[in-house]
């Protein structure tokens, strides 16, 4: 249980801080934001890995488009980067998956970003909304892959104002824990 | 506080008030560096400016001041700058200062900030013409008519006058924060490092840059590291390395390939696995790398510890120094207060037999690499008078066995840190930054190296 309220803890930090650098004066720092997303990472493995020895059956994930929607932090997406596409998120899902069609995504992003930042308020940033959702499984991720926050991603688009080439904006899962 | 009821430093307050406890940000000290003779030491901070301080040389009628360093001159080195493209700010922190070798009478200093690299021309300016035909000596034109004979203009003495001047600005070469820059030996060219991106240049050439290395993945949700130093080596001008946050140094030799994305060694220690902890990777990133003046080693910092590495040995460090091993139980609320991604630099002596790196409380250390002796020492006001010996202090665990003067790790002062220091090429002197102040020590007994 001290493993798991922890882990919960340092994920909110984590959160925290990676939100409260977007506005921090010269930008977002990458090494940070990296460093940062490896500890969430690091600490959402750990808490799942108890959570899955503790309870044997974890809420599904049926109402979790909704509640993801309100409960995000802001700037952060809800996104799926798997197969399961529900409803409104249907079509961000399909963007995500074109990754070869790179040019098409700088058309849908802009619209997901100012959509989502529309829906949330200032008190989608209180740590307070995490304990009240719930758990989420991780399907089909590999471990290798570095799921970074869309505040790393979002610095790359910023940052691409030189010769870099556009990436497209990947959207990614905040994981509401309870 | 009296009556200042605003507690909070605004960045356009230039001063220190030492009646009050609180530094203004612009004053903060971001880098320390000597030059190749150790004669001059320049600093730079956080408001952009670079102050460089000069030797007094010794003299016999005032013994005292024999060796001290004073202001030598200051300039303004980046403003602040504001990218609109990306509606970023850049920082005018000045990042890194590294000097050029000595050529002529001037002397030439690189300086960096997140974005813009700038090579600075320092000059002494001691005598003036006096005596011209056309103008009179306060510089207005005469009147022809007046003028009855020639005369040559001589060059008479005037009170020292020093002039820094921009030679070069070498600028837009850099997507991400420029973290290091590096004079290559051959005194031509330089290279600067960024996250992913590692750019060479020539110093007369602002144009362009070569990239030499670029470790920005196709996708960047697929970033796991990025590089946090690089540096030259001090003889072989094909030859760097470049530390990344995972730990890892890579040594990359320019002869083998245009793009240096494939290393010649990498130097890695593998992890210890009873060791792993939530934060085990932020410990692990390596702050600062610095190659030895024989070019043999290589010394890097990460949060805990300082690594001396031999180029000949790649799969674990020749040396592991314990810098404040006490702070590894405290890692979850040093990761809170945002502490454990502080980066601490390092430094060799002259003769690469002790190196030295800071910690918190205005402590640094030094450890002999061959008595495999080390010493804790303190940075402040309080400690230091004019001429005062340095007293070694002792961190004691809490709980653990106190003896007089030791300090526990809970009363340690976390914002009071020194993360930049610098050791004379030749001669035991190291100038440390601590905050907004610069402490320069001596030691007046081993004055030579050995």
């Amino acid at each position: 249980m001290e493993v798991t309220a922890e882990a919960k803890r340092i994920m909110v930090v984590a959160l925290g801080k990676l939100y409260s650098s977007r506005s921090q004066r010269g930008g977002l720092r990458l090494h940070r934001s990296l460093l940062l997303t490896m500890v969430m990472k690091s600490a959402r493995d750990i808490y799942h890995a108890a959570q899955a020895t503790e309870d044997c059956g974890v809420p599904g994930s049926d109402q979790r488009p909704p509640t993801q929607e309100e409960s995000s932090e802001p700037g952060l997406q809800a996104p799926l980067p798997q197969e399961d596409a529900v409803g409104p998120l249907t079509e961000l899902h399909h963007g995500a998956h074109r990754r070869s069609g790179a040019e098409n995504k700088e058309n849908l992003s802009p619209r997901v970003r100012t959509q989502s930042r529309k829906r949330r308020g200032k008190t989608a940033a209180e740590p307070d909304f995490l304990p009240c959702k719930k758990a989420r499984l991780e399907q089909g991720l590999s471990g290798p892959a570095l799921v970074l926050s869309s505040v790393l991603v979002d610095y790359v688009n910023c940052s691409s104002g030189l010769a870099v080439p556009p990436t497209p904006l990947p959207l990614h899962r905040v994981v509401a824990v309870c | 506080m009296g009556e200042d009821t605003d507690a909070t430093p605004t960045l356009n307050h230039r001063g220190f008030l030492p009646d009050h406890n609180y530094v203004t940000e612009a004053d903060i000290i971001s880098t320390v560096e000597f030059n190749h003779t150790g004669e001059l030491l320049a600093t730079g901070d956080k408001g952009g400016r670079v102050v460089i301080f000069q030797r007094e040389p010794e003299s016999k009628t005032e013994p005292f001041s024999q060796g001290e360093y004073n202001v030598y001159s200051t300039f303004q080195s980046h403003e602040p700058e504001f990218d609109y493209l990306k509606s970023l700010e850049i920082e005018e922190k000045i990042n890194k200062i590294r000097w050029l070798p000595q050529q002529n009478a001037a002397h030439f200093l690189l300086s960096t900030n997140d974005k813009t690299i700038k090579l600075w021309k320092v000059s002494e300016r001691d005598k003036r013409p006096e005596g011209y035909n056309l103008k009179d000596e306060e510089g207005r034109i005469k009147d022809v008519s007046t003028v009855t004979s020639l005369q040559v203009p001589v060059l008479m003495p005037m009170d020292l006058m020093v002039e820094v001047s921009p030679r070069r600005v070498f600028a837009n070469a850099h997507t991400y924060h420029v973290n290091s820059i590096s004079v290559n030996s051959d005194y031509e060219t330089y290279m600067s490092a960024d996250d992913l991106r590692i750019n060479l240049w020539h110093l007369d050439i602002t144009d362009r840059s070569f990239n030499i290395v670029d470790i920005k993945p196709a996708n960047m949700e697929d970033l796991t590291e990025v590089i946090t130093a690089a540096e030259f080596h001090p003889h072989h001008c094909n030859l760097f390395v470049y530390s990344s946050s995972k730990g890892t140094l890579r040594l990359c030799d320019m002869r083998e390939a245009a793009l240096c994305d494939k290393h010649s060694k990498l130097f890695e220690e593998p992890e210890d696995p009873s060791a792993r902890s939530f934060f085990s990777e932020i410990i692990s990133s390596v702050s600062d790398v610095k190659f030895s003046h024989s070019g043999r080693y290589l010394l890097t910092r990460d949060y805990l510890t300082a690594k001396v590495w031999d180029l000949n040995m790649e799969s674990k460090p020749l040396e592991t120094y314990q810098v404040h091993d006490y702070l590894r139980s405290k890692l979850c609320s040093l990761y809170e207060n945002d502490c454990i991604f502080d980066k601490f630099e390092c430094a060799w002596n002259g003769s690469d037999s002790v190196i030295m790196t800071g910690a918190y409380n205005n402590f640094f250390r030094m450890f002999d690499r061959n008595t495999k002796r080390d010493v804790t020492l303190e940075a402040s006001r309080e400690s230091s008078k004019p001429r005062a010996v340095l007293k070694p202090r002792r961190v004691c665990a809490a709980g653990g066995k106190r003896r007089k003067d030791d300090i526990s790790v809970d009363s340690l002062d976390f914002t009071k840190k020194i993360l930049h220091t610098a050791w004379h090429p030749n001669e035991n002197i190291i100038a440390i930054a601590a905050t907004n102040n610069l402490y320069i020590f001596q030691d007046k007994l081993n004055s030579e190296m050995h």
